[in-house]
């Protein structure tokens, strides 16, 4: 028996962004109802260490911000990929929405005056007028300091804070509750069809507009240092429309330092802070390379010059590859324990270092998603009416093809006031209407889709070992440096994966909430989105932001200043790329004004093959 | 380090499948280097037995989502290396909470009961003006927000507790560490006495027994103790009061 649930605004995905929306739309007297995989505050957006940019101006370092230079660094670290009128709108809007979450509960860390020296010997003087305003730290790829933050738990405190004026609001929130196919009528979005993860059954959700909320597809790689459930589900669903597409799912970001073996990311604010890079001969190697700004220059950047120097032979060598090492030992017991806190407990914890007294194994790893559902400027889906993507799950498109640290978390809560608002104008405009007819053929064809699983009738391929095999095929071919050859290899193994794909069978019974079946469900989907990333960067022929090509070094603004739109044509076993150029306001494409163009990067071999 | 079989014993129960009877099972697997509980469990599900029930979200400690009974105790079993364990291993899911199946059981519902019990958001009349520049606050209180703010809701407090084992609406040192971080926020505005309704009784801050189990089960190691210590005090401050 399947249950019907009828809300005004469905939200699936209840981390910042998805929060942040359904308060949006629940005051404006909307019925909201949100689904979640996990408790709202085991989100992605909780492990957040980092902060969140905001161009306050408070801190001596920060002194002379204001939203045009934050507009300026987001666009030239999206490598002019980004859509300027979104970036406009998001940095004059981050400031109110970072006082908006001191006013609901976050405690920010706050501006001490008084003198303080720096790791590089500089001096810096807070003065007390601005003593108790919100301080920020540095971050790569900004000219000033600009990134808020709690201690470093920021994510935390966020995601705890924003839940609990869910809480507060009486906002519904279905946990446990994974959705697995949109309903629509091929025109407008009507609501989903969900799996109870605690019993497996289905519930149909009808609602005005459904909101995609569901975080990044960092899990399709490998090593990754997004959380388990980060595996672009919500993308599927809008990809297996047929009809909306997926914007730049090439852009893929990697983390400069995530800590090698376990891929738990190791948060920026530990270079912010004044740590280095090292070699296997302890030699600082990045002022070589990037002689300004060192190891805080953007990203894409670092994790290159990183893979460079491994290239060269001066990698770590270890069973899972080579890597280099962080150092922070010397800005001291007492910083390292209290500022640097969840990063000492973290080396501590899964690989037995104590950053005090011993270098940290780290490694670029995968990071983050700039590709998403690609929507306009209000969050509006492109091809179907009543559907809204926000957050890292969206391509809204703040970021381009680099996000900058701070403006993911800051993306979150910014586009989730923004856009959760053109929902509520959305939603009460349109009515609910729905053909029962129609909402019953979805169900009974998801139920189709259990059944075939659950009995076995598909075939006998192993969920677990495809999924390997894909994270593999990402790990190997689709990395930081990227070829022609290398990406065909990608696309005809995920071709072959994906047909595989449609046959599964399941070992367990696949009765209740069973975790294989839940997996099954996913997989073919993932491998979809795993095609789209591959096949979008074999057809890029250039360079540009987190996307590298060998084979085309350079950034090549005459054929390729647009953005990738990738379609899912029913029964198709590749995407259908479309594109179209990105929006163009105020700054045209320059120079980036930090790392050197990628024309040194194409030599030897690749150790993310390792 | 020695080449280890690891020998786990699970607890199994499914509630979708009644013919079978809550029971531990037992799994063999090699130990590897810089082995956890999450590198363990995921791949006795993959390899052995795929039905098999646990919850893991960041694998790094800070969603605490992966709270279970560790050969007795409660714990995080993200950063728990099996190399600090015995070869033989008995994984139980917490107590107190609902059970979903095997190793995972529903945090989600109880820790949003406790926020709604508790009310914990600020409480406030003041209006946010979207044109005007912060509230200033004191660096120090803000960390000390920050410091009771920490807690991840694994449950491992709840889990290992005298009294919110027998009594169902003991707010535990989940609960009262949550009224701490509101009774130290001065964005709060909550008299004494609306805090004296949520704690001063025997579901809040006079139903601990003082067996301290929270605070050597806390994996954020928060000065539990401390908090109900703070707590007791305001509590019999007002009192005094009154």
């Amino acid at each position: 028996m399947v249950t019907t649930h009828v809300t005004d605004v469905l939200i699936i995905g209840a981390g910042l962004a998805g929060e942040r929306a359904a308060i949006e739309a629940s005051s404006h007297g909307l019925n909201v109802t949100i689904l979640s995989l996990v408790p709202p505050r085991r989100s992605h957006s909780t492990a957040a260490q980092g902060g969140m940019q905001a161009s306050l101006g408070n801190c001596a370092m920060g002194r002379g911000d204001n939203p045009d230079i934050h507009f300026v660094d987001t666009v030239r670290g999206s490598d002019w990929g980004c859509d300027q009128d979104v970036a406009r709108l998001f940095v004059e809007t981050v400031p109110i929405a970072v006082r908006q979450m001191a006013y609901w509960g976050v405690p920010w860390s706050r501006v001490v005056a008084g003198k303080r020296t720096l790791p590089d010997g500089r001096v810096i003087e807070e003065e007390p007028e601005y003593e108790g305003l919100i301080n920020a730290r540095d971050f790569g790829g900004t000219a000033k300091w600009r990134t808020c933050y709690t201690a470093d738990g920021t994510g935390h405190t966020l995601q705890y804070t924003m839940d609990s004026i869910v809480i507060k609001m009486g906002i519904t929130v279905h946990d446990r509750m994974e959705a697995i196919a949109l309903i629509h009528n091929g025109e407008r979005c009507l609501g989903a069809v969900a799996r109870c993860l605690r019993t497996g059954a289905l519930t149909a959700y009808l609602a005005r507009a459904t909101v995609i909320a569901t975080g990044g597809y960092g899990r399709l790689y490998g090593a990754s240092t997004n959380a388990v459930i980060n595996e672009g589900t919500g993308m599927s669903l809008a990809l297996d429309t047929g009809m909306v597409p997926l914007g730049n799912m090439e852009a893929v970001q990697f983390h400069p330092t995530g800590l090698v073996p376990v891929w738990i990311l190791i948060t920026e604010g530990a270079r912010g802070d004044g740590g280095y890079l090292l070699d296997k001969n302890e030699y600082r190697f990045m002022p070589d390379y990037e002689p300004k700004k060192k190891e805080l220059a953007s990203r894409d950047v670092v994790s290159r010059r990183m893979i460079q120097h491994m290239r060269k032979g001066f990698g770590v060598d270890s069973p899972y590859g080579p890597h280099l090492w962080l150092d922070i030992r010397h800005l001291g017991a007492k910083h390292i324990n209290t500022n640097l806190r969840e990063i000492a407990n973290i080396c501590r914890n899964f690989v037995g270092v104590d950053p005090v007294h011993q270098l940290i194994p780290v490694r670029p790893t995968q990071h983050y998603s700039m590709g998403g559902v690609r929507t306009n400027i209000d969050g509006k889906a492109y091809g179907l009416k009543g559907l809204f993507a926000v957050g890292e799950a969206a391509c809204w498109d703040l970021h381009g093809f680099n996000r900058l640290g701070g403006n993911s978390l800051a993306e979150t809560i910014v586009a989730g006031m923004i856009v959760g608002q053109k929902i509520a104008e959305y939603a009460l405009g349109a009515d609910l209407e729905f053909s029962s007819r129609l909402v019953e053929e979805r169900i009974r064809r998801q139920e189709a889709r259990l059944a075939d699983l659950i009995y076995g009738r598909n075939g006998k391929e192993n969920v677990y070992h495809l999924r390997r095999e894909m994270e593999q095929t990402l790990m190997d071919y689709v990395g930081i440096f990227r070829n022609g050859k290398d990406l065909e290899t990608a696309v005809a193994r995920l071709q072959e994966l994906h047909q595989r794909s449609r046959h599964i069978g399941l070992v367990s019974s696949g009765r209740g909430a069973s975790p294989e079946l839940t997996s099954a469900l996913r997989l073919p989907g993932m491998i979809r989105l795993a095609l789209c990333i591959a096949y979008g960067a074999l057809q890029r022929t250039e360079s540009r932001g987190s996307h590298a090509r060998e084979d085309y070094p350079r950034r090549d603004d005459v054929n390729w200043l647009k953005r990738t739109l990738s379609y899912w044509p029913p029964d198709a076993d590749l995407p259908e790329l479309k594109y179209e150029p990105v929006k163009i306001t105020e700054l045209p494409p320059g120079d980036r004004g930090y790392g050197e163009s990628s024309a040194q990067s194409g030599t030897g071999s690749n150790p993310q093959k390792a | 380090m020695p080449n280890r079989e690891l020998t786990f014993k699970i607890f199994r129960y499914n509630p979708a499948s009644h013919e079978v009877t809550p029971h531990l099972q037992t799994y063999r697997l090699n130990e590897t280097e810089g082995m956890t509980l999450f590198v363990a469990l995921n791949r006795i599900r993959e390899e052995q037995d795929p039905s098999l029930m646990f919850d893991f979200v960041c694998r790094a400690a800070i969603c605490g989502s992966c709270g279970m009974l560790i050969n007795g105790r409660p714990g995080l079993a993200c950063k728990t290396l099996t190399r600090t364990l015995p070869k033989q291993i008995t994984l139980l899911p917490l107590p107190v909470f609902k059970l979903i199946g095997d190793l995972s059981v529903d945090t989600g519902t109880w820790f949003r009961h406790l926020s709604l019990k508790t009310e914990a958001w600020i409480h406030t009349d003041k209006e946010f003006d979207p044109t005007a520049r912060e509230d200033r606050m004191d660096n120090a209180t803000a960390l000390k927000i920050y410091e009771a703010e920490r807690c991840i809701e694994c449950g491992c407090c709840i889990a290992g507790c005298a009294t919110a084992n027998i009594r169902q609406e003991f707010l535990g040192a989940a609960g009262l560490n949550r009224v701490a971080r509101f009774m130290v926020d001065p964005r709060d505005l909550r008299s004494g006495r609306a805090f004296y309704e949520i704690v001063g009784n025997n579901d809040g801050a006079f139903g601990c027994i003082g067996l301290m189990a929270c605070e050597d089960n806390c994996p954020a190691q928060l000065p539990l103790q401390q908090q109900l210590a703070f707590v007791r005090r305001r509590m019999a401050a007002l009192g005094l009061k009154l």
